[in-house]
């Protein structure tokens, strides 16, 4: 299969392939998140069968570009997304969060094949991809580093120490993807006490990446097609980093999960397992042997 | 007896990666906007291509150093002993100890002597701190001789290194015949009395205080361990077993640091009476550097009246 040459269709397909196997390892491994891995994976599709330069068979080339999933509890999805690549096998995804597994809770770079960092506390892969951004520019190599951030993970002080170096340096070979799913763990108290405010309200959190100098793409990060879109813009180097802020949904597949934040980490039972699978099936027009 | 004052560490940590960096394209010098006080300003005159200004921004230094490490680089960061361990400590557990990056952390202005800067600045508990964290390694050198050699080996090193620098002027210890092995520590006194075990700029006061002791009678080995971890166990043993008492003494906590380490590894292997003299469990102050030594019991005098106290204690019982 060449991932660049693959049509929208199949990139969806994927995506929805990747969606129930993210349900599936999450209640075999009776642990894990949801809410933000399936937010997270249309961007990740895209990311690994479109836009990045990778070889999924020599996962430490030199020249690959990076990628650092910075919210690293959304590890399943990297996972999912390394397996559908090929990096390891998808049956490999059984072994989630099990003693001895290369799949750790979080991303573990010494274990896992194709994961450029660890992660795990928010915000230290993003100043981790500035490292790498940085180390490039001296190295004279023109790859790319890109990173993953949570909207709720913008919260962390280290973001905006980041930021700030990051446009300091000028640094166009570096883009940054907010997940921007609206909702964090618990999140802040709203005015009636029973609805949880998003970490940002309004244009806030474009505008603070804006303030901090850096150039601020968006887009829906569920239309795949608008996704590859502004991904292949970032790319191109404008003499400042680069921030592509993704409106996503907390749960995106899964109609009873999406925007809940009680489904950030919550294990499914098996009622409501069956029904999210029936929603992720691949609908009638998409013939099985089509799929990647 | 007074030794010769030499350069300060932070003189020779400057001049000595600036040197190696001139042979090692590898290297790489991140400040958190201290350079002229750890003086990595040394280093951005004769190298400023591969000095990177990170900024009042310390979390985010440590962070980014892991990313260099990672395309083949060798980042020395260079920034307060405080700072580095207390204020980015997540940085370094997560991105730069536990996947074993090859980043080479320098703590600046380290234990007491740090400019009459107070509590927050003396920092007591670095090597507490770093030697509990798994694959790190910790590195406290006593002079201009020593800290060069330890930051040559570092580079070697492919890993983790915590180098514990310091402000002040320190007696040369060590001539250029001295060869610093990672790992081991090295009997700079004989002696058959007691054990003196020390570390970094402690042992000239400590050198200093056998000859105190030697003039009332006691012979004392000393024993300097340049490195805290990996621990030389087998020195320890050898100290021990050569007087059968051993007092600690290091220019930083009681609690957990190379008094912990000894102790540990004594009750495990070779028990004898172990004392530890050092800061107390206790913040620091601002003060002189020399009100601070005589307060906090570390200079050559100090030590020299706790070691006859506590061997007449011994005695006595």
């Amino acid at each position: 299969m060449k991932a660049c040459s693959l049509s929208i269709s199949e990139l969806e397909a994927i995506a929805r392939q990747g969606r129930r196997l993210i349900v599936q390892t999450v209640v075999h491994a009776n642990g894990g998140h949801l809410g933000g891995p399936l937010s997270a994976f249309d961007i990740l599709t895209a990311l690994y069968f479109r836009i990045l330069n990778i070889r999924p068979q020599e996962p430490d080339w030199p020249d690959r570009d990076r990628f650092i999933l910075s919210k690293g509890h959304a590890s399943i999805a990297l996972y999912t997304i390394l397996a559908l690549r090929g990096y390891f096998s998808v049956e490999e995804l059984s072994t989630f969060d099990a003693i001895d597994s290369r799949l750790q809770g979080h991303p573990d770079m010494t274990v896992t094949p194709g994961v450029d960092m660890s992660s795990g506390s928010l915000g230290l892969g993003f100043s981790a991809g500035i490292g790498i951004a940085l180390g490039a520019r001296l190295a004279a190599k023109t790859f790319k580093t890109w990173v993953m951030l949570g909207d709720g993970e913008c919260n962390e002080g280290i973001v905006w120490e980041g930021a700030h170096v990051a446009q300091r340096y000028a640094l166009d070979n570096l883009i940054a993807i907010v997940d921007h799913n609206g909702l964090q763990q618990f999140g802040w108290r709203g005015a009636d006490g029973t609805d949880r405010l998003p970490p940002y309200l309004g244009s806030e959190l474009k505008d603070r990446w804006a303030a901090f100098g850096w150039k601020v793409l968006e887009t829906d990060g569920h239309d795949m097609a608008a996704v590859i879109d502004v991904l292949e813009a970032a790319r191109e180097p404008g003499g400042r980093p680069v921030i592509v802020i993704a409106h996503t949904v907390k749960g995106k597949g899964v109609s009873f999960m999406e925007g809940n934040y009680l489904w950030h980490s919550r294990v499914p039972d098996d009622e409501e397992v069956a029904a999210a699978l029936e929603e992720l099936k691949d609908p009638v027009s998409v013939r099985e042997e089509d799929r990647g | 007896m007074s030794l010769p004052a030499r350069k300060p560490l932070r003189v020779a940590f400057g001049e000595s990666v600036a040197e190696m960096a001139e042979k090692d394209p590898r290297i790489v010098m991140l400040d958190g906007d201290v350079g002229v006080s750890t003086r990595a300003d040394i280093f951005e005159a004769s190298c400023p291509q591969r000095f990177f200004q990170m900024g009042i921004a310390e979390q985010n230094m440590l962070a980014v150093a892991a990313g260099f490490a990672t395309v083949g680089f060798i980042p020395f960061v260079s920034t307060f002993a405080c700072f580095a361990v207390a204020r980015a400590l997540d940085s370094i557990r997560v991105l730069i100890a536990q996947p074993k990056l090859n980043v080479k952390i320098a703590g600046g202005y380290a234990g007491l002597l740090a400019g009459k800067t107070g509590k927050t600045h003396l920092m007591f508990d670095d090597v507490s701190i770093m030697r509990a964290m798994a694959n790190m390694a910790v590195i406290a050198p006593a002079d201009e001789m020593e800290t060069r050699q330890a930051i040559q080996t570092a580079v070697e090193i492919d890993g983790p290194v915590y180098l514990r620098i310091t402000r002040e002027t320190s007696p040369l210890l060590f001539d250029s015949t001295y060869r610093f092995e990672f790992g081991r520590g090295v009997v700079v006194r004989d002696g058959k009395d007691v054990s003196l075990v020390t570390t970094g700029v402690q042992t000239g006061r400590v050198v200093e205080a056998a000859e105190i002791l030697s003039q009332q009678g006691v012979n004392a080995l000393v024993l300097h361990l340049p490195t805290i971890k990996p621990f030389d166990s087998d020195a320890i043993i050898e100290a021990a077993r050569a007087t059968g008492f051993v007092i600690t003494i290091e220019e930083g906590t009681v609690v957990g640091g190379l008094g912990g380490a000894v102790a540990e590894t004594l009750a495990d292997r070779f028990p004898v009476t172990v004392k530890r003299l050092g800061i107390p469990d206790v913040f620091g102050e601002s003060g002189a550097d020399e009100a601070l030594l005589e307060k906090y019991r570390l200079s050559a005098s100090k030590v020299a009246e706790d070691v006859l106290m506590l061997l007449g204690a011994a005695r006595r019982r």
